[in-house]
């Protein structure tokens, strides 16, 4: 367990220096930040003496290495317009963007799993072919053009729920804003996180179906049925767990798609989260900024995958993990 | 008994509701801090009047109205002395005085973004406790207009950490204290800042009611619209002009659009390309744009087509300097030049600065391929941009400009004047075009103190552009904003496109 502990944080270290080192790349390329924050009139010297202020005429690869000198003590810089360290404005966004993803999620698997199993167990049905036909408009819809429809139905036409923001939030522990305790906090969570799920829900349904209609098949649980086992048993308990091994590798996956979901998502809803944070700090050129966020999204990223190894051993103990020896 | 104290209620009711409007405003972006020295951009300005005053103000109809000073005369060429107000509290308690008058002008000279307007002022004396005496380096025709960015700090407040600087965070950045109509109540950058009324608020002339005033930003255009469409908030600008018609046609909601002053060109680089050297072609271009057809379709009509630079509430505006569409002479005029067979230029654009800026891109790309010029266009978001634009890398480039002084000699030192890397002038100059007569005009214009004599030579200015087709005006892009109908926006939104929000009437 050590071992592999130990293994997934070297691959950690790896995987956040590729990052922070591609995101320097880029930063030359996205505009001056320099130009984004003075005003029209001031001279092309003052910009130049603020830009050797801020270090930024020296070469990209020192620039990297005074970079990763203060990551080492743990600063990743501060922000130019928020001014205050990058990881502090990520973190008082994170609740935000944990909360929609969390909501998401818990309507992906309330909404997959029971969609996915009756279409394994009745193919025929018209119903599972209605599901499947869904699933495939789920896919090849934007969620961008989900997300405009439901704020242009649910919000503008019909006034029934907010169109932006996150409404009232609620001091959780001390330390935690958080909006699934009050009524208009709810209210604003809804039309995101159905936006987020509608997108991410059709993949799920069709690979719980296509695995359970495999697993059905398999010799274990004929010898069920022979045994006469009752067919819910079979079905939720004896198939389903079989069912959800890949479920969980694709799951972990997907949290890149969910990131990815999120930016947009939050884009639309003036959702006061980390993707919305980013959008923001790309078109302001806020350079610390965007290198704190994808180095932090690539660390949620290791972790989440890491997660759903051991969850895996956890589900299937006839899996050897490399190192993971329970 | 219970009727009456019902009525009672009734009526206290209705009079606590008729000073108790909150108003929730969306716009595009917030002040990027508390401090209003630290950027000069709209959003900071349009913060600055509600939570500062400034010495003076613009008026609707272009002239100047006292705010904090009271009157103002000239002493000799180079001096003004500035009456105060006796009567001002900032929100911390302190009384305004000539001090802070005085710390506040000094303070600007100091600001990265305020310095170059206000590096015209030698300094500045207190002579009594409500006079200031403030000196320029020579005569200087518009202080009023220097004047309306004085919005004067709390001078004790601030004291000892007065830092005002770009990068970092400062005391001014997170704390304020100034005179204005609304007090900050609390903000989370980018997110919100909430302002409550200024009880002991100096103007008792003004009308208006809003006791709460929220500033929400929010960035995509199709939110903020439909944040209003939904009643989540009560006024948004900008709005997009592919909305604009919906806006107009939804009932319970009304949209204000003025003429503004920011005018929007294409530059020909003279010094990349030689075609764009010879008057003829540079005419050519300038007649096979049509400027009408642009504001009609792409910006539904608000925004001005402009045939020259300066807009109608600036003294260079010369009303007969219309935008002229006419094919068959640009053609005409190419084929003179020896350019009947057309060139191939590159051209580029920003897709997220001005209203409807990629779509009149092209738009303007299409006209210009009718007398055989050839464009690529390429067109990007205005962070990379505008990068591209300082080193001049297209033939043919978009600019918008806004004259922070409000006076055409602005527009005339940025964009026309030779560029000059030690004086700053002519530092959006991409048409590369210099001219020594226009400059020494615009020094000349600069310092002439005489109004009718100022007015002359700034038209002279505009005129010889005009002759010269040294730039393609396109349009005076319009301000608009739209608010629930109860709002009455029209009194508070300006030309400046700073809206006095401390005026705001709301009948609720």
């Amino acid at each position: 367990m050590l071992s592999f502990v130990l293994r997934r944080l070297l691959q950690a270290v790896l995987v956040l220096l590729t990052i922070s080192f591609a995101s320097f790349m880029i930063q030359g390329k996205l505009g001056d930040p320099v130009r984004q924050m003075v005003g029209t009139s001031v001279s092309v010297e003052q910009r130049e003496a603020l830009r050797d202020e801020l270090g930024l005429n020296d070469p990209t690869l020192v620039q990297y290495g005074r970079f990763l000198g203060q990551a080492l003590q743990g600063d990743l810089g501060t922000s130019y317009y928020y001014k205050e360290s990058t990881l502090t404005v990520i973190a008082n966004r994170l609740p935000a963007t944990l909360e929609l993803s969390f909501c998401a999620l818990v309507l992906v698997i309330v909404m997959a799993t029971p969609l996915g199993v009756f279409a394994a167990i009745n193919p025929k049905n018209w119903l599972s072919r209605s599901i499947l036909l869904f699933s495939t408009l789920g896919l090849s819809i934007p969620i961008f053009i989900v997300a405009v429809f439901l704020m242009y139905f649910f919000a503008i036409e019909w006034r029934l729920l907010p169109s932006f923001g996150r409404g009232d939030t609620t001091q959780v522990l001390g330390l935690w804003q958080s909006g699934l305790f009050n009524k208009d906090g709810l209210m604003h969570l809804l039309l995101p996180s159905v936006s987020l799920a509608f997108v991410m829900t059709p993949i799920f349904i069709r690979l719980i179906r296509a695995e359970m209609i495999d697993v059905l098949q398999s010799d274990y649980i004929r010898f069920a049925w022979s045994k006469g086992i009752s067919a819910p048993r079979i079905y939720f308990i004896h198939a389903l767990k079989n069912t959800m091994l890949p479920v969980i590798t694709v799951g972990g996956i997907q949290t890149g798609t969910l990131i990815a979901y999120t930016i947009l998502t939050e884009s639309i809803f003036q959702w006061p989260g980390m993707g919305f944070l980013f959008m923001d700090a790309v078109t302001r050129v806020d350079a610390p900024l965007i290198s704190a966020y994808l180095i932090v999204v690539g660390l949620i990223f290791v972790v989440t995958n890491t997660l759903v190894d051991v969850v895996y051993g956890l589900v299937n103990p006839r899996v050897r993990i490399p190192g993971y020896s329970a | 008994m219970l009727v009456r104290v019902l009525i009672l209620g009734c009526i206290v009711l209705g009079s606590l509701s008729a000073y108790a409007a909150q108003i929730r405003v969306a716009i595009d972006a917030d002040p990027i801090s508390l401090d209003p020295h630290e950027q000069l951009s709209e959003g900071g300005i349009q913060y600055s009047h509600a939570v500062f005053d400034p010495l003076v103000r613009w008026r609707h109809d272009g002239s100047f109205e006292p705010r904090l000073a009271t009157s103002w005369q000239m002493r000799d060429d180079n001096t003004m002395r500035v009456t105060l107000r006796d009567d001002v509290l900032f929100h911390s308690g302190n009384a305004m005085t000539a001090d802070d008058v005085v710390f506040t002008i000094r303070r600007l000279k100091r600001s990265v973004d305020f310095k170059a307007l206000f590096n015209i002022i030698e300094d500045v004396d207190k002579i009594d406790a409500y006079t200031v005496d403030i000196h320029t380096k020579h005569p200087y025709p518009l202080m009023l207009n220097i004047l309306a960015y004085v919005f004067v700090m709390d001078q004790q407040y601030y004291a000892g950490q007065d830092d005002v600087i770009k990068f970092g965070e400062t005391f001014a950045s997170k704390n304020v204290s100034g005179t204005g109509p609304f007090i900050v109540e609390k903000r989370i950058a980018g997110q919100t800042l909430e302002l409550v009324r200024n009880a002991l608020y100096w103007d008792d002339e003004s009308d208006g009611n809003v006791e709460r005033l929220e500033m929400i930003p929010i960035r995509s255009d199709s939110t903020r619209l439909a944040a209003l469409l939904t009643g989540d908030v009560d006024i948004v600008s900008p709005v997009a002009p592919v909305d604009m018609a919906r806006v107009s046609r939804t009932p319970g909601i009304s949209l204000s659009s003025i003429a503004g002053t920011r005018v929007v060109i294409l530059q020909m680089n003279e010094s990349r390309r030689e075609e764009f050297r010879d008057v003829r072609v540079r005419q050519a271009m300038n007649l096979a744009i049509n400027q009408s057809l642009i504001v009609e379709k792409i910006l539904r009509g608000h925004g001005v087509a402009a045939g020259q630079l300066s807009a109608s509430p600036f003294q260079g505006h010369v009303p007969e300097l219309t935008p002229q569409y006419d094919l068959e002479r640009a053609k005409q005029l190419m084929k003179e030049a020896g350019y009947e067979e057309g060139f191939r230029v590159t051209m580029m654009a920003p897709n997220n600065r001005y209203m409807g800026d990629e779509k009149i891109a092209q738009a303007a790309a299409a006209m210009l391929q009718k007398i055989n010029i050839t464009v690529d266009l390429k067109t990007l978001p205005k962070a990379q941009y505008f990068q591209q634009y300082d080193q001049r890398v297209a033939d043919v480039m978009m600019l918008g400009w806004q004259a922070d002084t409000f006076d055409s000699n602005n527009i005339y030192e940025f964009l026309l004047a030779c560029p000059n890397p030690d004086t700053g002038m002519g530092a959006y100059n991409a048409s590369e075009y210099c001219n020594p007569v226009i400059d020494s005009d615009i020094r000349h214009a600069n310092r002439e103190m005489n109004p009718e004599r100022r007015v002359h030579a700034l038209r002279q200015i505009e005129r010889q552009i005009y002759d010269d087709a040294v730039v393609i005006p396109l349009y005076w892009q319009s301000i608009v904003w739209a608010a629930k109908s109860d709002i009455e926006l029209d009194h508070v939104v300006n030309f400046l496109n700073f809206p006095y929000w401390g005026n705001l009437e709301v009948e609720r």
